[in-house]
């Protein structure tokens, strides 16, 4: 019923997994370059994959570009950043009709595997750089998108939380980049950096669809290739700092709702035994609407709409966010850190535990059901250097038990709370 | 059931309409591990004015009702629905939109129980006075947080500066003031004359058997009394097709202002062919000026005047359409200018066969995109059903459009009258 069968081969240099499935009516390839995080380079790759979207050589300008992808039924060619651990992940993906339900189409998938190379590949470029119009004008467009964080106050108060947080971890990095490193980046810089990308980053290419494996791999295999051997780019771990009380930050600005964040440390990452409790252990606490965190801060108290948990599987990180009335903040903080208590204690029924398994094992079976959350639980296993599938993950959430659950609690603690709040509202800190 | 055969995209769906007036939709997709349910009443924020079922007044209920009657649906005398659902292992919600409220489950266990438990949780209410009070705390924070939301804002400022007098621009889930108004009357009052089957429809896509769920749907129903019922009546306004205000501007703590430029597409009943041919056409043109390489959007990006918040959508309900062109921008009257010039010169606009192909292959490969997700087939299925259309016979109607449907759509399609602008500037 998971319905994917991974098959997964190296070749020139890269790993390909494909992956056929019959739930979809599209094809898409998926191309993910993996790096450790580093200031140095994680505005250069920001503003690489807006730089790579403008044009290539044979279509030499986005309109050009575009009207491509559009006669080919609609492609959509997408390409954004991401953090996981201490690694950075560029995606490049493209996805296109399966030909199989357009009546006398049979060229799509050629057409689409050689215009994905073509971007990756060949981006419009003269004399080993990028044309200084194009880079000039993705700059501005890089910068605005930089500014406009702080118009979404649930991601800014995400990402003030990290700062104060991981401040000294590579994880704070912000993986939209720096507006004050954009100067120093010039257009022959960046494409010397995108030259190395291509050198030194781990590749992992996925193909998912109803498509047949062996001329897919042919296929591919012509497509994407590079001279060296698949990198397995290793990272030095950090220490981090550990503190008895929790830091607490309060910032505020002109709004109508505070956003009251917490972020927990739980050392526990993907490859690790307790990660399967971890899965339980955020899914009674603040995963769902019949959770710990929406029953008592929404439900009970009327404090917030809405009130969860979630959590990171590379770095080991639990968050809590919540939206409540600015002068509600003591009363909500304090009923958060009680539901923590009461997780610690063990005062969870096993029918609650049995119940929140069945949620999470339908989530995970509901991410392959999409072609998109497939690939990205699927690549899991790449950042983290593992081999867990997504059956050996269900089988070891049905496995976890209460006491699994409570040692996971106990192992959390709380590094930083963070809360943004109205300009004249009084907390006492 | 009536079975439907669809064999250009390899879906089926079986088909009736039962005794009590609920329309049911089931489309088995075995290959899935999920199935997705959805229970939907023709009844959205748009319905304020109406004649209850068994009133001869007509009346008109605060801002906000629809969407505060779906909040409480969920709450039962002894219990919570959401833990219901997740003790079968489903994850349920609801949305209320402007011309239709719907609950919904996905789950890959229980399918059975869960669609049971869809079906009587929706037909079983229960509002208290005390349950009432309790959730305007919850909604107004709701609220709240729309209001710190530019978008959201510079959304509804335009709808408020198209419309004169039609509901869509009422905010969904009303003022902080105007639920404070809502009573428990209210919500039965709504209740009874939205939810009657008959006003209803429940879809199921995904993993079951079809034969056993017919069954258990057929069971569920007959067991169940409800009043005879004619369509409601409901009223909305005269709307003019010019829109009431030409500009319109919010200020709000932002980095960079916002602007929206709105088209007031429709404010007709449409059914049927002209609703699909109106709908097709407007967001087939609408994507080929404006989306990443369009000659719109290569014009304001060379000019500097949009960044990657840039969008556009187009809506097309029973009653009320609209289309949105928007985004960041650090010179909004320009912005506003540009876009408006660009529009009137489309009167004299003519597409050639090449550009007609590409945006019908383009229209074909995102809906086949779409059809990837069972929660898209389901929402649009219905949507496209309640004015008469059938989302799986939309691929044949794109590919039947002919070069002069475009020209003849598009150089009628801009009237300065009919365009408004939202602007949103930091304070």
């Amino acid at each position: 019923m998971i319905g994917t069968n991974e098959n997964i081969m190296e070749a020139n240099g890269f790993y390909l997994h494909t992956v056929p499935t019959k739930k979809f009516k599209t094809i898409s390839i998926t191309a993910k370059f993996k790096a450790p995080l580093s200031r140095e380079t994680i505005t250069q790759r920001a503003l690489l994959q807006q730089v790579l979207q403008q044009g290539t050589q044979s279509f030499p300008d986005r309109s050009a570009l575009q009207m491509k992808l559009d006669s080919l039924y609609g492609a959509v060619l997408t390409m954004d950043s991401s953090k996981k651990g201490d690694y950075h992940m560029m995606t490049v993906r493209l996805e296109t009709a399966n030909q199989k339900f357009i009546s006398d189409e049979s060229a799509i998938m050629d057409e689409t595997i050689e215009l994905l190379k073509e971007v990756v590949y060949n981006p419009l470029s003269e004399n080993n750089a990028f044309i200084p119009s194009v880079v000039a004008r993705e700059k501005d467009t890089l910068k605005q998108k930089i500014n406009a964080v702080t118009d979404d106050k649930m991601r800014f108060a995400n990402m003030r939380l990290l700062d104060e947080m991981c401040s000294d971890e590579r994880y704070r990095l912000h993986v939209q980049g720096y507006e004050e490193d954009l100067e120093a980046i010039t257009p022959e810089s960046l494409y010397a950096y995108y030259r190395s990308m291509l050198r030194e980053d781990q590749l992992d290419v996925y193909v998912s669809g109803d498509v047949d494996v062996n001329a897919m791999e042919t296929k591919i295999k012509s497509a994407f290739m590079r001279d060296e051997e698949q990198n397995s780019v290793a990272v030095i771990t950090e220490s981090m700092k550990k503190q008895d009380h929790p830091q607490v930050i309060i910032e505020k600005q002109n709004i109508q709702q505070a956003k009251l964040h917490f972020g927990y440390r739980t050392n526990i990452a993907f490859g690790d035994d307790d990660y399967f409790a971890l899965h339980v252990f955020n899914g009674l606490f603040g995963g769902f609407p019949s959770s710990k965190l929406f029953i008592n801060v929404r439900e009970k108290n009327s404090l917030a709409y809405y009130a969860a948990s979630r959590f990171e599987s590379h770095k080991g990180l639990l968050f809590v966010f919540s939206g409540i009335a600015p002068k509600d903040y003591q009363q909500a903080r304090d009923i958060i850190e009680q539901q923590m208590d009461v997780m610690k204690n063990g005062d969870f029924t096993e029918e609650e535990m049995a119940n929140t398994k069945e949620l999470i094992i339908n989530q995970l079976l509901e991410t392959m059901d999409n072609s998109k959350g497939m690939i990205e639980l699927l690549y899991q296993q790449v950042v983290a250097d593992t081999e867990r599938s997504p059956e050996t993950l269900i089988e070891g959430i049905q496995n976890v038990s209460k006491d699994d659950v409570i040692q996971v609690a106990n192992k959390l603690y709380l590094d930083t709370i963070y809360l943004l709040t109205n300009e004249g509202t009084d907390t006492d800190e | 059931m009536n079975k439907l055969t669809y064999d250009h995209i390899e879906e089926v769906i079986y088909k009736e309409k039962l005794p009590n007036g609920l329309t049911v939709f089931l489309l088995p997709k075995p290959e899935m591990a999920k199935t997705y349910g959805i229970f939907s009443t023709n009844y959205g924020s748009i319905d304020q004015t109406f004649v209850p079922i068994n009133g001869r007044e007509r009346i008109t209920v605060p801002e906000g009702v629809a969407h505060f009657l779906e909040h409480k649906m969920f709450e039962k005398a002894d219990r919570d629905v959401f833990a219901d659902f997740g003790k079968q292992g489903a994850s349920a919600n609801a949305y209320t939109s402007f011309t239709k409220t719907a609950y919904l489950f996905a789950a890959t266990n229980h399918i059975e129980k869960n669609v049971k438990t869809l079906l009587d949780f929706v037909q079983d209410p229960y509002f208290s006075e005390e349950s009432v009070e309790k959730e305007k705390g919850i909604i107004a924070q709701e609220i709240e947080m729309y209001n710190d939301q530019p978008d959201w804002q510079t959304f509804m400022g335009t709808l408020k500066a198209m419309f004169h007098q039609h509901p869509v621009k009422i905010d969904i889930a009303g003022t902080v003031d105007s639920i404070h108004t809502i009573t428990k009357d209210d919500l039965y009052t709504c209740y009874n004359t939205f939810y009657h089957p008959e006003n209803m429809t429940l879809f199921i896509a995904g993993n079951f058997n079809v034969q056993q769920m017919a069954d258990l749907i057929k069971h569920n129903q007959a067991s169940k009394d409800f009043a005879s019922m004619e369509d409601v009546k409901r009223t909305y306004p005269d709307e003019p097709t010019s829109v009431a205000e030409r500009e319109r501007k919010l200020t709000m703590p932002v980095s960079i202002p916002k602007c929206t430029v709105g088209i007031k597409e429709s404010s007709a009943e449409l059914t049927g062919d002209v609703f699909l041919k109106k709908d097709l056409l407007q967001s087939m043109v609408v994507d080929f000026y404006f989306s990443k390489g369009g000659p719109f959007y290569r014009q304001l990006y060379d000019q500097q005047l949009i960044d990657a918040s840039f969008y556009f959508e187009t809506n097309l309900e029973k009653n009320v359409g609209f289309t949105f062109i928007g985004g960041n921008t650090s010179d909004p009257d320009r912005f506003a200018d540009q876009v408006r010039e660009l529009l009137q010169s489309t009167n004299q606009a003519e597409f050639n066969a090449e550009e007609v192909d590409r945006m019908k292959k383009k229209k074909i490969g995102l809906l086949l995109r779409a059809m990837n997700s069972l929660e898209f087939i389901a929402n649009k299925y219905i949507h496209y059903d309640t004015v008469g259309v059938d989302l799986f016979t939309i691929i044949p109607v794109i590919q039947s459009l002919t070069v002069e449907d475009f020209n003849t759509f598009v150089q009628n399609w801009i009237d300065d009258k009919r365009i408004a602008v939202c602007k949103i500037m930091n304070e």
